[in-house]
Parts: structure tokens; C-alpha cells; sequence
């Protein structure tokens, strides 16, 4: 009895030890497992590069990714590579060196990116399929996460970069050219739809049905990018919510800015100028609610910005300026306040097809045709601008009108409108025009503004 | 022809002893070198012009021409006592009047533009802007003197050529309004463009409005204009009704002087 009790606790004790050596060797081996687990993650921050060059053991791109392991770099020497639509299906990062060429040969996609935090640099991306069918692209982005196409020369292909339900993507640095014909045929240069949280920077695109296209398109920033000469729209936002447009350039196109059916996007510090024609706008805005337009430029557009069932906007320190009709806000417009921006010789300031306006407010803005005064020099006019042109009014209502343009006549019906005020829409004035330009729009000097 | 060039010759010395026609010249120049100077592009320059050829032009051209007329009836008269047929003492005069006008506007305009607008489609704008200044200058000239002819002194035709100015700037323009308002649902741009035919001071304005960019704001009617007017064709029959617009008055003028008493 004794003995047992004497024995059994020594063999609970090497039952415990046996059970704590085999947790500690466990342990250990589990260290070692994730120590070397460890050492090959941080291995694969510094791999030696995979390269891919015409006299290399890899000789196509595609045949590269099959073998490199999620993690690697691909390292892409200068030559011709006719990848024939190249699937990067891993997380990999393909760098191209002295930009070798990548061509699509006309079928379908060139390079189709479907995994996540996939980098692609340095190439020349080309001749993607130009069939409707299936949207082909030079790079097509599709259901990933954290892509970064940075720095790639994307030519004639239908579509130029398209990223389709993709969240924290970067497009950056690109340049996209194409030679789109026909509307109805053609792709746009950057296309992003139904994405969230991308970053476009910094590209130059022309030569597109539309330069930049976004649909669906949530929380995002589109930021310093050039967009030109495109068949249709420079930027065209559909659908879309959240997002910031900064410091971008868009000219001579058929439209600048065209921002449908969204919500609370943000539109600053942009470069709208030379969307010149018949039915061309700089900014146009169809159903866009509750945005901010803050210090853009438009300069020579035939309608500066056009409003069309658009409601509580802010469009404040923007420069209008030598625009065909610098505001044209229909009458289905609501609640946008004009404040603060500058109307610098524009043909006509504002037009709207209705004379009992609705309620959008002008305060405080500059306009070049003011002719008050200012008693008490508070750098406020004392009299109200009215800034609807009588003619304006009726070329609205009767476009036929526009054969007397410039003409003696219309200014006279000018002059008799401002001495008796009959037809213009009274409601709509600025109580409070600035006297003086304001002082950040000195910036753009009339002769450089005019230059193409 | 001979005994035309002296009374041309005669009527213009006399004419260049009138210091405003300088001053006429000078205005223009003037015009010119301040929009350039003040950094217009050249397009803009054209469009700003555009609004003083037509509106300056034939109001200087017809009160001038009114002018010119009545202050050498002395010397008509005198030249209707020797053997010259009164259809040359007419051309005369109004070939002098009319060229004291159209030189100071050419020089005075052109100056400028040839000295700031080196760039070939303003070269374009501009000829086309002298031309239809020059135009205006002979039509209205020649309006003046079938005015002259038609009244027995001088006041009344100064009269008769404000209200013949009036007429095409202000009247003939809100007669037009008044027919687009009418039919606000038919497509006008044929009848309107025959229309502005009619008026030549619309013409010329319109004429040179198609060829600015500023053309992009006429929409439908503008293009329907475009298509009439700014091919070659329609420039040739633009140009053949302000012609015609000259020569009309002209012939009227000289038929009525010839039968004219005294």
C-alpha cells in the first residue's frame, strides 16, 4: 500500500515529465519549423530575381510565372515577347527592364492579372484584341487585391488598363494611347469598374473613347493625371461615391469632366480647358449630388460647366474663364452654391432654360461684366449682378436666335434688359459680386490662357 | 473714262484736305494696336473688331457719304456746265468718297494685324475682315448717294441714312427675332440664311462669325450656316449679294441722277 503510494506519484511525475519533454520538443520542433518558415518568408523578400531576356533559361514571361513561387520577382530584360495573353494567377512582382515589349497580337487580353498584390512595371504593353466581345486589354486587373501597375506604356489596345472588382489597387505613372475610331466601338484608356480604394496617379492618356472611365467606383483618389484628345470624355464617372479628383488635366476633348449619377465626390484643383464644338462642356454633371468643384480651371470650353438635375453642390473658387457660356444650371438643378469663383470674359456668364429659376445661389463671386460700384469700398459691389444674358435666355428658348450673335442688336436688347428687367430670371444674382479679381486667380494670365 | 479719272482725281484731292478721314485711319490703328497690346489672341482680336465693322463702319460710311455728296454739289454743278455726261460726274464722286473711306479703314486695320498676327488663319480672319469691312464701306457709300440723289438737301438725307442704318442693325435684327419667335417649332435655318442675304450688314458679320471658333455656340442653325456659308460656294454667294448690295445702289443712283434737275 505503502509502496504503491510511494510509486505512484513518482510515476504521475515521469508521466508529467515524458509529458512536458514531448511539449518542449514540440515546441522546439514547432520553433524550428517556423523559425525556417520565417527565414523563407524573409528570403522572399530578397529573392534572386527570376529573369526572363530572349537568351535566358526563361524565354517567356509566362513561362516564368509557372515557375517562380508566389513572392518572386521576375526581372524582364529589353526584346520582343509574344506572351499571347499572359495570366499572372500568383502574387509576384514582374519588373521590366529598358521596356520590353509585350504584344497581345490581337487576341483578347494582353496580360490578365487575377491574384492579389501582383506589381507590374516598365513595359510596353500592346495590341490587345479590339472585338467587343469579352472588353480585351492591354492589362486587365480582375477580382484582386493590391496590384500595382506603375510606369507601363500601354498602346492601341481596346481597352488600356482595366481593373474590374479590385480594392487597393495603385495605377500609376502610365501612359495609355490608343487610336480609337468610333465611339461606338471604342474602349477607354483607364477603366475601372466596380472597384474601391485605388489610386490613380499621375498617368497620360489619349487617343480613347473616354481617357479615364470609372464605374461603380468607391473611395477612391485620381490624382495629377493628363487626359487628351479623346474621342469623347477626358474623365467619366458613373455610378460612383467617395472619391477625389486632384490636380488633373483634361483638354481637348469632347467633354472635360462628366461625373453622372453619383455622390459626395470631391473635385479639386483641376485643369479643365479647350472642349471646344458644338454640344462640347468642360465640366458636366448629370444627377451628381452634394460634391465639391473647388479652384478648377476651365478655360475655352463652349459650356464651362453644365448642370443637369444636380443638386447641393458647392462650386467655389473656380476660374471661368473665355468659356462659350461659362455655367449652364437647368432648371431641374437645386440648392448648388456658386461662391467665390471668378467669371472672367466668358461670352455669356450663366444661361438656364428657365425664368423663374430654381434656388441656386451666386454669392460672392467675380464677375468681368460687373459694372457697379462699391461706395464703401468694402471690396463688395452695392448693386446685384444679374449675370443671365437677356440673349442668353432666348437662344435658350429659341436656338435660332444664335444668328444674331455679336450682332448690334443684341447688345442693344442687352442694354434694354439691364435699364428694365423683363425676361431674365431676377431671382438669379449675385447680391454680393466681388469688386476685384480674387487674388489666387491671377495666376493664369489671358494670353497664356488662350494659347493652343 | 478719262474725264472720270479727273473728276475722281479732283473730288479725292479735295477729299484728302479732310483731316478726320486721318483721323478715321487712326481710330482704327488705334483699335488694333490696343487689342494686341492688351494680349488679345489673335481670334479674339477678329471676334472684337468684328462687333466695330459692323456696327462703325456703315454708320461713318453712310453719314460720309451723305457728307462728301452735298459739300461737292458746288463743284458738280460746275461740272455739269461742260461736256460730261452726268452718269461719269456720279461714278466719279463716288468712286473718290468711297475710296477716301475704304483706304484709311484698310490701312488703319491692317497695320496692326500685320504687325502682331503672323499667324496664318489670322491672316485669313483678317483679309476676310478687311474685305467685308470694305464691302460695307462701298455699299454703304453707295446707299448714301442713292439717298442723296433722292432728297433735296442735306439734312433730310442724313436723315434718310440713319434710318436705313437703323434699319439693317436694329430693325431688320428684330424683324428676324420676331419671325424665329413666331415659329418656334420650325427648322429656320434655310429661310433665315436666304434672309440674312437681304441684310448685308448681317452678312458680313456672319460671314466672319463662322469662321471664329466662337461659331461652336450657334448650334443647329450655325451648323445649317456652316454648311451654307463656309464652303466655297457659299462664300462666292455671300460674296456676289454684297456685290450686288454695291452695284444696285450704284446703278439706281446714277439712273436717278441722270434725271435728276439740276
Amino acid at each position: 500500500m505503502n509502496r504503491r503510494l510511494s510509486v505512484k506519484p513518482l510515476r504521475e511525475s515521469s508521466r508529467l515529465l515524458f509529458a512536458l519533454t514531448k511539449c518542449g520538443l514540440a515546441l522546439v520542433a514547432f520553433a524550428v519549423l517556423s523559425l525556417n518558415a520565417a527565414s523563407s518568408i524573409l528570403a522572399a523578400q530578397e529573392p534572386a530575381p527570376i529573369t526572363v531576356c530572349p537568351t535566358c533559361r526563361f524565354t517567356s514571361i509566362k513561362a516564368a510565372v509557372r515557375y517562380a513561387p508566389a513572392g518572386s520577382l521576375i526581372v524582364v530584360h529589353a526584346g520582343y515577347y509574344h506572351e499571347n495573353n499572359l495570366i499572372v494567377n500568383k502574387s509576384l512582382k514582374i519588373v521590366g527592364e529598358n521596356w520590353p515589349i509585350v504584344d497581345g497580337g490581337g487576341l483578347s487580353d494582353v496580360i490578365t492579372i487575377t491574384a492579389d498584390s501582383v506589381g507590374l512595371s516598365g513595359f510596353v504593353v500592346q495590341h490587345s484584341g479590339m472585338g467587343t466581345y469579352g472588353d480585351p486589354a492591354g492589362i486587365k486587373v480582375n477580382k484582386v487585391r493590391g496590384c500595382v501597375i506603375d510606369n507601363n506604356r500601354v498602346l492601341d489596345d481596346l481597352f488600356g488598363i482595366y481593373l474590374a472588382f479590385s480594392t487597393d489597387c495603385q495605377v500609376k505613372n502610365n501612359f495609355v494611347r490608343g487610336h480609337t475610331l468610333s465611339e461606338s466601338f471604342g474602349g477607354n484608356a483607364i477603366h475601372l469598374w466596380n472597384c474601391r480604394r485605388v489610386v490613380v496617379e499621375n498617368n497620360r492618356v489619349n487617343g480613347y473613347r473616354d481617357g479615364l472611365y470609372f464605374e461603380f467606383l468607391h473611395d477612391s483618389t485620381i490624382v495629377g493625371n493628363l487626359s487628351e484628345h479623346n474621342l469623347r470624355y477626358g474623365m467619366h464617372t458613373m455610378y460612383s461615391a467617395d472619391n477625389s479628383y486632384r490636380d488633373n488635366t483634361l483638354r481637348n476633348n469632347n467633354a472635360g469632366e462628366v461625373l453622372m449619377y453619383s455622390q459626395r465626390l470631391v473635385v479639386t484643383g483641376n485643369r479643365i480647358e479647350h472642349n471646344w464644338g458644338a454640344a462640347c462642356y468642360g465640366a458636366l454633371l448629370k444627377d451628381l449630388d452634394d460634391s465639391r468643384l473647388e479652384r478648377n480651371l476651365f478655360v475655352h470650353n463652349s459650356v464651362g460647366l453644365y448642370a443637369d438635375n444636380s443638386n447641393h453642390n458647392t462650386i467655389a473658387e473656380n476660374e471661368f474663364l473665355n468659356n462659350g457660356i461659362a455655367a449652364r444650371v437647368l432648371a431641374d438643378s437645386d440648392g448648388n452654391r456658386f461662391t467665390n469663383n471668378a467669371f472672367d470674359a466668358n461670352t455669356f456668364d450663366v444661361a438656364t432654360n428657365s425664368t423663374t429659376t430654381s434656388d441656386n445661389s451666386f454669392n460672392r463671386n467675380y464677375w468681368s461684366g460687373y459694372r457697379g460700384y462699391d461706395l464703401n469700398g468694402d471690396g463688395i459691389g452695392d448693386v446685384p449682378y444679374h449675370p443671365v444674358a437677356l440673349f442668353a435666355v432666348l437662344a435658350e428658348n429659341y436656338p435660332a436666335t444664335m444668328i444674331l450673335l455679336r450682332s448690334p442688336f443684341a447688345e442693344l436688347l442687352q442694354v434694354a434688359e439691364l435699364a428694365i428687367p423683363a425676361l431674365t430670371p431676377k431671382a438669379l444674382a449675385d447680391a454680393q459680386p466681388l469688386i476685384r479679381r480674387p487674388s489666387w486667380s491671377k495666376s493664369v494670365t489671358f494670353a497664356s490662357a488662350s494659347e493652343r | 473714262m478719262h474725264s472720270m479719272l479727273t473728276v475722281l482725281r479732283f473730288n479725292l484731292h479735295e477729299l484728302a484736305r479732310n483731316r478726320w478721314l486721318g483721323a478715321y485711319a487712326l481710330f482704327f490703328g488705334a483699335i488694333g494696336w490696343a487689342l494686341f497690346y492688351f494680349g488679345a489672341a489673335p481670334d479674339q482680336a477678329a471676334a472684337s473688331v468684328l462687333d466695330l465693322v459692323v456696327f462703325l463702319v456703315p454708320l461713318v460710311s453712310l453719314t460720309v457719304g451723305v457728307l462728301c455728296f452735298y459739300s461737292a454739289r458746288d463743284y458738280a454743278d460746275l461740272l455739269l456746265t461742260q461736256p460730261i455726261s452726268r452718269r461719269t460726274v456720279f461714278a466719279g464722286q463716288y468712286l473718290a468718297a468711297a475710296l477716301s473711306l475704304a483706304v484709311p479703314f484698310a490701312v488703319g486695320l491692317g497695320v496692326p494685324f500685320l504687325w502682331y498676327g503672323s499667324h496664318e488663319r489670322a491672316m485669313e480672319t483678317l483679309l476676310l475682315l478687311l474685305l467685308a469691312g470694305l464691302m460695307l464701306t462701298l455699299i454703304c457709300v453707295a446707299l448714301a448717294f442713292l439717298i442723296s440723289v433722292g432728297t433735296e438737301n442735306r439734312l433730310g438725307a442724313l436723315g434718310g441714312a440713319l434710318v436705313v442704318w437703323l434699319f439693317f442693325v436694329v430693325i431688320y435684327d428684330g424683324l428676324l427675332l420676331v419671325l424665329i419667335m413666331a415659329f418656334p417649332n420650325y427648322q429656320l435655318g434655310r429661310p433665315l440664311a436666304g434672309l440674312v442675304l437681304l441684310n448685308p450688314f448681317d452678312l458680313a458679320r456672319i460671314v466672319i462669325l463662322l469662321r471664329l471658333d466662337i461659331a461652336a455656340l450657334m448650334g443647329y442653325t450655325g451648323a445649317i450656316f456652316q454648311q451654307f456659308f463656309g464652303a466655297t460656294r457659299g462664300l462666292v454667294i455671300a460674296l456676289t449679294a454684297l456685290s450686288l448690295w454695291t452695284v444696285l445702289p450704284i446703278l439706281l443712283g446714277a439712273i436717278a441722277y441722270a434725271r435728276r434737275d439740276f
